[in-house]
């Protein structure tokens, strides 16, 4: 039997995506079905004064939804229970959701959104994240602040030699722009219970947030097949679910509700913009004596996941490097804005832009080549983190060693002509970048202790079902998971498949977030494996191979077994404190970004990406270096193409595809991409996770490009073409 | 208005709206959903099918504009044995990963296949950049479309 793990097979959703089989929400037609749309805020921060419809237009076919049909409590349940299904007295941003709509076809429903009249009473509103904290109007808490935290490591202040130096840095929102919209379909149930089949990550947040609005818990949700969501469809989904839950119940048909592109951008989560200012203290060989970290984000009118995002910030603006000593502090703030959430990196990339900038203004004011302050700096077998967890197998150095290798051998594209512009190459001026990050995998401190993922496993002859609740929404895990199966079992890969990601069926094994699901959850799902082989041996009360028992107990009925996650004991983490093991282990990726700089016109051309990311074991090389570089690129349309533009009232502007700009492949750079192999022994055959990490470093390799090229020193994201030719000295 | 047209390779008709889009009738009417709406503006591509030979965005056809004409949807590819090959290849290089717009992908890379053209790895670039992808940083998408074009060449 060959060893599957390490092969490159093609995904096992491949034939069905490639052939316009699969499914995706928008694709399912149910007869009967009614479409559903949104009247939303126009206003920041508003009393609603009252909801009505315009008499003259036809409602006989129309089913009108506001806060007083939500038959359960008005709430989007999630952290905590600030963010209401549907606003009641007060609006506190634009695109919140006020009433529903639903009718025989999409351009009715939304005809009628638009006949649905509502009157408001201006209030003040803050949009600025810097005019938040402690001010009026309250829009959290006693003051506006959703989570802040601290953690020290020494005492900075006891550190008063070495040299001063000092930076700001700036990101601004991303969106995520999965190709698919947002789209929920809502099915009444025979029960009086009501099925979700929608395009979303986490189905069990579905589950969680739906018994809360609808008051009962006659309800499954299926995912169906997801076009990406990079952590887009974490939270999100579970309003869209709720508001079609609520019109399919009231209309007592389906209900489908698919975004257009403009409403998604426009009302959906976004990255968190941040600010983060760095002081520091740094001997004049370049050792990193103290760090003093001051991080603000921007949450949003509602909390969302803005507490886990500003602690994933605060773990990781350290960089992957040793401070000698290290004070974070932290804040997300409330502003009337539309809610900011998930979105893969997940407050790491914000933070770790700003400290990799941060490093090369150490280099450029100690004139120290930036790479050999990075090599001199990185965090080394033994060292602490800023938590004070001691660092066991550091993949940095392996990473940018690997990855100098190959900017030294791979040969470089040559700079295609300028449309246009006569061929000049003088006009353009090359530089390379070069970052190293790392990103913890997985929960933070205890909370795969308090998620408990399971996983079951069924057999039945010569098939084994995989049951999870973990999706697969692109990265693969529907095939790695039966691949992981098949090889601790030693059996062909036919002999597995996944069950339906339907939670009427499978088991909640958390959700599919935090670089967490080929790591911790097929984790579980090897341990299944091993489970289910050991039970067949009991019950055949003899030892042999897997498939020789399976094969003789073929005529029986089904074995399932049962797996939750057992968090490694040894880990220990203080959530007060913020001291410990932050992370079971840690992904380092290092990243050379060459690129040209049009000197007349600021832009910049990429010319080849090479990343070297220590993933522990690559499970299946292809879809891995996949994830890889499909992150590297949405860092690269962050650094310089990705602006979300918004009015005075924070509504975003640029609301397509012709003014929201993502990279083409004409835009993308060629990517030579290395995988590192150095085995977490709490990972399945080594396996770390990998999702997140391309996105943390290429913005700043871009950045310090730049400024090799021309000299503009640009702390700002995005480094659009305006800002380098502005920057340019 | 009735509408008379070929869909991979069958002869099809469907009662359409004088303004509905080559989309929707594919979509609604024949329930041929491998085209995709990502945006509705012709930004994405999602949408592209073969319109007599030549990639558009459904989107933006008026679907009166496809009287007559040959349309192929990515539903239709794998009866083409180099076009079968072309999927297989999408497949195995990692050129799909959620898949949304890997149906827009392969009919752009299929008019290419189709026109037997040689381009060099740069030009494929730019011919594939009316069609977004958001998951694999296009550089397995590249790689699967100049196989199926080196394929294509005779030896």
């Amino acid at each position: 039997m060959a060893q599957l793990i390490g092969e490159g097979i093609g995904r096992v959703d491949g034939p069905a995506k490639v052939s316009g089989r699969a499914l995706y929400v928008d694709d399912l037609h149910v007869p009967g079905c009614y479409y559903g749309a949104t009247v939303r805020s126009t206003h920041a921060h508003a009393l609603i004064r009252g909801i009505t419809l315009n008499l003259d237009y036809d409602w006989s076919d129309v089913i009108v939804v506001t806060s007083v049909d939500i038959p359960g409590e008005n709430v989007i349940a999630l952290m905590t229970d600030d963010q209401p299904a549907l606003a009641e007295q007060v609006v506190r941003h634009v695109t919140e959701p006020i009433a529903l709509v639903a009718a025989p076809t999409r351009e009715k429903a939304l005809e009628a959104a638009r006949n649905v009249r509502i009157e408001y009473q201006p209030l003040p509103a803050i949009i600025d994240m810097a005019r938040s904290r402690g001010e009026e109007p309250r829009i959290f808490g006693n003051d506006n602040v959703f989570k802040k935290l601290e953690l020290r490591l020494g005492d900075v202040k006891a550190v008063t030699g070495g040299v001063l130096i000092e930076g700001e840095y700036e990101v601004g929102h991303q969106e995520q722009l999965y190709i698919e919209p947002q789209g929920v379909l809502a099915v009444p149930r025979e029960d009086g219970g009501v099925t979700i089949i929608g395009s979303l990550q986490c189905p069990y947040y579905v589950v969680k947030a739906l018994i809360r609005v609808l008051g009962h818990d006659k309800l499954n949700v299926v995912q169906a097949a997801t076009g990406g969501g990079f952590g887009g469809k974490e939270e999100y989904p579970s309003m869209l679910s709720a508001h079609a839950a609520l019109l399919a119940t009231r209309a007592g048909r389906p209900v489908k509700m698919v975004y257009r592109r403009d409403e998604d951008l426009r009302a959906t989560t976004k990255r968190h913009p941040a600010r983060v200012k760095l002081s520091t203290r740094v001997d004049e060989s370049g050792r990193l004596l103290s760090l003093d970290a001051d991080v603000l984000m921007d949450g949003g009118a509602y909390n969302t996941l803005s507490p886990v995002v500003i602690s994933r910030a605060a773990l990781h603006v350290s960089g992957p490097y040793r401070w000698e000593t290290a004070h974070v502090r932290a804040a997300v703030v409330a502003t009337h804005t539309p809610p900011n959430g998930a979105f893969r990196g997940f407050g790491a990339p914000q933070a770790m832009f700003a400290v990799e900038r941060h490093l090369d203004k150490i280099a450029r004011t100690l004139s120290i080549d930036p790479v050999e302050l990075r090599r001199m700096n990185l965090l080394r077998e033994g060292d602490l983190t800023v938590t004070g967890q001691v660092v066991k197998a550091p993949g940095g150095l392996l990473a940018l060693d690997a990855a100098l290798a190959a900017a030294d051998e791979s040969p470089l594209p040559p700079l295609s002509p300028i449309p246009g512009g006569g061929g000049d190459a003088a006009r353009r001026l090359p530089g390379r970048g070069v970052s190293v990050v790392f990103h913890g995998c997985g929960f933070t401190g205890n909370g795969e202790a308090k998620i408990k993922s399971k996983v079951i496993l069924e057999l039945q002859g010569e098939r084994i079902r995989v049951l999870t609740g973990s999706t697969d929404i692109g990265q693969g895990t529907d095939t790695i998971f039966p691949q992981l199966v098949a090889s601790v079992l030693d059996i062909p890969l036919s002999w597995v498949e996944m069950a339906p990601h339907d939670t009427a069926l499978v088991p909640d094994s958390g959700p599919t977030v935090a670089s967490r699901t080929a790591m911790v959850v097929g984790g579980v799902v090897d341990a299944a494996a091993r489970k289910l082989h050991a039970a067949l041996q009991v019950e055949a009360r003899r030892s042999a191979p897997f498939a020789e028992l399976a094969r003789a107990r073929r005529a029986r009925g089904p074995l399932r077994v049962e797996h939750q996650h057992q968090p490694d004991p040894s880990l220990r983490w203080d959530d007060e404190r913020y001291i410990g093991d932050a992370y079971p282990t840690y992904a380092w990726m290092a990243t050379v970004v060459d690129l040209a700089v049009d000197i007349d016109t600021g832009e910049v051309t990429y010319r080849r990406l090479i990343t070297a990311t220590d993933i522990g074991r690559a499970l299946n090389p292809v879809l891995a270096s996949g994830q890889i570089e499909g992150g590297a690129l949405q860092a690269l349309g962050w650094a310089t193409f990705e602006e979300v533009v918004t009015d005075g009232k924070g509504l975003m502007l640029n609301d397509r595809l012709t003014n929201y700009i993502i990279p083409t492949a004409a835009d993308a750079p060629e990517m030579v991409t290395l995988l590192i192999e150095n085995p977490y022994e709490g990972g399945p055959f080594g396996a770390k996770g990998l999702g997140e990490i391309p996105m943390d470093g290429p913005a700043a390799a871009v950045a310090q490009a730049i400024e090799a090229a021309t000299g503009a020193v640009l702390n700002r994201l995005p480094m659009t073409p305006e800002r380098v030719l502005e920057a340019t000295p | 208005m009735k509408l008379s047209f070929v869909v991979n390779g069958q002869p099809r008709e469907a009662e359409v709206r004088p303004m509905a889009r080559l989309l929707d009738v594919l979509r609604e009417d024949l329930r041929l959903t491998g085209a995709k709406e990502g945006c509705g503006e012709g930004e994405c591509g999602a949408c592209t099918v073969l319109l007599d030979g030549q990639s558009a965005c459904a989107c933006l056809v008026p679907a009166v504009q496809a009287q007559g004409a040959t349309v192929l949807t990515v539903e239709g590819l794998g009866d083409d044995p180099r076009l079968a090959r072309l999927q297989e290849g999408f497949v195995r290089c990692g050129a799909a990963q959620c898949g949304i717009c890997t149906p827009g992908f392969l009919m752009t890379a299929a008019e290419l296949c189709q026109k037997g053209q040689v381009l060099s790895r740069a030009e494929v670039r730019d011919a594939v950049a009316g069609n977004l992808c958001r998951c694999t940083g296009y550089q397995k998408i590249i790689d699967a479309v100049e196989e199926a074009l080196c394929a294509d060449q005779p030896r």
